[in-house]
């Protein structure tokens, strides 16, 4: 069985680019960013930190592809509930506007 | 086709037949099965987050404002948040060394990367249970809020709750794997893989953390 052994320079660096990433959406905070700038600027940041982590720390870019697809293809089932949910909860919001208001 | 037994002998034999999908230690494939329905359970908390916080006609009380802290006489918006973001990511990146040490049978270092990993993921859940304690005592409950949006206290404490039970395993997992590494439990058979597998599970624990505090405290 193949082991994950990488250089430790590699995780190095990968925590160094993690650092950066969370000051900068931390400071998309600090700076008062508004409005599809910042929604647009947390996702991409919050992207681009769960994919060095499970890349890099949990090793998923060395192991193969069988495992990488079982794990990676069924949260796409989420992306659907969430989207499905976003429209039910406007309906939700526009009806209590209209009638609980 | 071989003809074999069928009952419960022949479906114990079936699923232990020898044929792997996964060429990964048997330990690693089941951390990872269980990652991937505890990744089930926290959208599913996000999800439900996002829908009462969009149906919501109250206004969401500003994160930014309500988890700021006033230090030297100054208003730091999210300013523990950002600290216990730092730590985790911290304890992420030592327990990435210990995985590696672990591979190289430097034992010593190995547990004690892992300990500091262990230390870090207590101070986080101090800094958690402070931030609970304050906004208690500010009158945030599941129920409500002085605020806004009455939902805001429910998703609140279920989602960081529910992290903070993961990253309180996660502190009491490490520590039982460091201290029989230390011990040399793992020297015989020469097996370090556990060191890895619960690398898995403290990284995950830090990639929830990413994505609550993305979505929960930026939003």
């Amino acid at each position: 069985m193949e082991q994950q052994q990488h250089p430790i320079g590699l995780y190095l660096k990968v925590w160094l680019l993690l650092f950066v990433l969370s000051a900068m959406s931390y400071m998309v905070d600090l700076f008062h960013l508004h409005g599809y700038l910042r929604w647009t600027l947390i996702l991409l940041l919050m992207m681009a930190k769960a994919g060095l982590i499970v890349a890099v720390f949990m090793h998923l870019r060395w192991e193969r592809a069988a495992l990488m697809y079982a794990i990676l293809a069924p949260p796409a089932c989420l992306l659907v509930l969430a989207w499905l949910m976003w429209i039910e909860s406007d309906h939700t919001f526009l009806t209590r506007m209209e009638y609980f208001r | 086709m071989e003809k074999t037994s069928d009952g419960w002998s022949g479906m114990v034999a079936d699923w232990s037949g020898d044929r792997e999908a996964f060429r990964v230690p048997w330990g690693k494939a089941m951390m990872w099965i269980f990652l991937l329905s505890d990744t089930f359970i926290f959208g599913s908390f996000l999800t439900g987050y996002m829908s009462v916080r969009i149906a919501a006609t109250a206004g969401w009380p500003n994160p930014s404002e309500v988890f700021a802290l006033t230090i030297g006489g100054v208003q730091l918006p999210l300013i523990l948040i950002a600290i216990m973001t730092f730590i985790l990511i911290t304890s992420s990146g030592t327990m990435a060394m210990a995985v590696n040490y672990a591979y190289r049978r430097e034992r010593a270092v190995c547990a004690r990367l892992m300990l500091v990993t262990a230390a870090l993921g207590a101070s986080f859940v101090c800094m958690q249970a402070f931030e609970w304690s304050k906004l208690i005592a500010e009158g945030v409950r599941p129920w409500g809020n002085p605020d806004g949006a009455a939902q805001f206290g429910a998703c609140f404490f279920m989602i960081t709750g529910f992290h903070g039970l993961h990253v309180t395993a996660g502190v009491i997992y490490l520590s039982i794997v460091a201290a029989r590494v230390r011990r040399g439990h793992y020297e015989a058979g020469g097996n370090y893989d556990i060191v890895e597998i619960a690398g898995l599970y403290w990284h995950f624990v830090d990639l929830v953390w990413v994505f609550i505090f993305a979505l929960f405290y930026l939003w």
